[in-house]
């Protein structure tokens, strides 16, 4: 799957606190929760995104708080992904898990600038930066991750276990 | 293998795991509060849920943003109670909620060997009983609920080894502090962090815990250390407990909670890491040298000694509490700092025990007293002011100085107000003279 966006580039650390501050926590709904996306580092944040927009980050994208609120603001706002250099531990396997679509890219990413148009295949994991005419080239997913994304999200990846072994 | 590879590989039904290697485990005890519970019960409907797989393993700690602060947590808080007491799962949520993660310890859901989630990333803290526990998400909750297993990648193991003795007022809080600006917020990521050495040896549970408690700063999966003589002793004296709770205290190592065993068979004796464990990296800490310590915002990482720390920022707010540092020790300390002391004019000093428990025997102590004779003000245990939640908000150009685990921009309130993170005694210390400060320099005049 290919998909095309303009960037929206942030740096270093940028944490779940600041994707989704404490007060908005109680919200349940995904739209809800998505309008505040990102609310504490960028208030305006969610007035400059067009839907399939791209999230270019530095390291360590996530870190912080566990909360799933995050994870899920970013991917009902309607960035269609999120590079990152690194992403931090708990945001990483949330992303897997809720089928938000992510992707790590370690070297050259920060040349990447807010406005650059990018292309990017899913599944090979190239980047084309059209705007600047380079490509970088993103980490493979292990095996046994790439099985959760096809699934589309952790919990179908269960229920399809749970009704192969156990036939009702 | 180092002692999570054993605890992994052994809810796996393994007899070896490696750093790298996907498995499917069966969990000991699954954990969620009133912030990530919701999402997790909603998930665990959507995709078909009825029957919640071992309920007995699952608790519910309604601790954030409770007792109610607004319409929209009552609502969740409400939520969560219908469906844990439909459901038979383990729940605090009124006279007996603690902050979770020194409620369940309390509570005798914690023993060596387990393994534990928690839809929260401080679930690490854990790993001070020689547990494997690591936050997760609400997604993960849901799978749990419905299955009893989950995902997890076998991480590498970062050793650190504490040696030395500890200078006046250094605890625990200071050590992690210290190791959290050695590290980095990602020096650890993904790692194992195995605190071990002299220094932890003859380190109290309280500390252990809050060691442990900030592993996840590092970026780190999670925090453990070896179970030895302090740690059973600790869970021998749980036996007697003093207040009523939903749950009945579980009986030391024989693992019973509502009727069931732990489903592994390691050994207590087991559980320390082979002498030829493979770790990623090996670090040692001299203690001798460390002062007690600030981190500074915007980063938990950002740490220097409070000595250095420019004349000492003024401060409006000051907490003790939290996961961290709510333990009893951590207010007998607070309290003998501020004994016939006040706090300083137009301070905020806000104190919050961590569980009932905690509260009513700081209150036997007289250690509320001398809080409330200092002019503070004293909270029920909840996280409250620590992820902004309530009980202590701040405003745009306040600082606070608190004994908390994060500092990010915009944690405790306002984007410009600042937090600094350090001890119960560097907490007291700047209550008294409204900047930070040594606690030398309140007693020792």
């Amino acid at each position: 799957m290919v998909i095309k966006g303009k960037v929206h580039k942030y740096g270093d650390n940028v944490n779940t606190d600041e994707i989704l501050p404490a007060r908005y926590l109680s919200l349940r709904e995904a739209k809800e929760l998505a309008k505040h996306c990102l609310e504490g580092i960028d208030p305006e944040f969610t007035k400059k995104i067009s839907p399939g927009d791209i999230l270019v980050v530095g390291k360590n994208f996530g870190c912080g708080s566990s909360r799933e609120q995050a994870p899920l603001a970013l991917k009902t706002c309607g960035l269609s992904l999120i590079i990152a250099q690194s992403f931090a531990r708990i945001f990483y396997r949330n992303a897997i898990n809720i089928g938000l679509p992510i992707l790590i890219v370690k070297e050259k990413i920060e040349n990447v600038s807010s406005g650059n148009e990018l292309e990017v295949n899913l599944n090979t994991g190239e980047i084309r930066n059209l705007t600047r005419k380079e490509t970088y080239q993103a980490e493979k997913f292990p095996s046994f991750m790439q099985e959760i994304i096809s699934a589309g999200g952790l919990l179908n990846y269960v229920q399809g276990k749970k009704s192969a072994t156990y036939p009702r | 293998m180092t002692i999570s590879e054993k605890i992994l590989a052994e809810h796996c039904g393994r007899k070896e795991v490696k750093p790298g290697e996907f498995i499917e485990a069966k969990i000991d005890l699954a954990l969620g509060n009133d912030i990530t519970a919701p999402l997790a019960v909603k998930e665990f409907y959507q995709i078909g849920g009825e029957k919640v797989f071992a309920p007995e393993r699952v608790v519910f700690v309604l601790d954030h943003f409770t007792p109610n602060k607004d319409i929209l947590s009552a609502e969740n808080c409400k939520y969560l109670r219908q469906f844990a007491r439909g459901q038979k799962i383990n729940l605090f949520a009124d006279g007996s909620v603690g902050i979770e993660h020194a409620l369940l310890p309390e509570e005798g859901l914690i023993h060596p060997g387990d393994l534990i989630i928690g839809a929260d990333s401080h679930t690490c803290t854990y790993g001070a009983l020689g547990a494997f526990a690591c936050g997760v998400g609400s997604t993960d909750l849901a799978a749990v609920m419905l299955t009893g297993e989950l995902w997890f990648r076998i991480p590498e193991t970062i050793k650190v080894i504490y040696s030395g003795k500890l200078q006046p007022w250094v605890c625990g809080k200071d050590l992690i502090l210290y190791t959290l600006g050695k590290l980095g917020v990602d020096g650890a990521n993904y790692c194992a962090l195995e605190f071990s050495g002299e220094v932890i040896k003859n380190l109290p549970q309280n500390e252990r815990f809050t060691i442990c408690n900030m592993a996840v700063e590092t970026g780190a999966k999670n925090g453990i250390i070896e179970p030895d003589e302090i740690t059973f002793d600790y869970l021998k004296k749980l036996q007697i407990t003093n207040y009523p709770s939903s749950v009945p205290p579980a009986s030391l190592c024989e693992a019973k909670r509502g009727g069931l065993r732990r489903t592994g068979k390691l050994q207590t004796t087991n559980l320390k890491s082979d002498k030829d464990a493979v770790y990623k990296n090996i670090i040692e800490i001299d203690c001798s040298q460390i002062e007690p310590q600030v981190a500074y915002p915007p980063l938990p990482a950002n740490v220097r000694p409070v000595t250095k720390t420019s004349n000492g920022v003024k401060l409006d707010q000051v907490v003790i509490g939290s996961c961290t540092n709510g333990w009893l020790e951590d207010l007998r300390i607070a309290a003998k700092i501020l004994s016939g002391r006040k706090v300083h004019p137009g301070l905020r000093l806000i104190v919050i025990p961590a569980t009932p428990r905690i509260y009513l025997q700081a209150l036997k102590e007289g250690l509320i007293e001398v809080f409330l004779s200092a002019g503070a003000i004293v909270g029920p245990p909840t996280c409250g002011p620590c992820l902004g939640g309530h009980l202590g908000i701040l405003a745009a150009g306040e600082s606070c100085l608190s004994t908390t685990n994060r500092n990010f921009r915009g944690r405790m309130g306002h984007l410009e107000s600042e937090v600094y993170l350090a001890s119960p005694a560097v907490a007291a210390a700047s209550a008294v003279l409204g900047r930070i400060a040594h606690p030398d320099e309140v007693t020792k005049i």
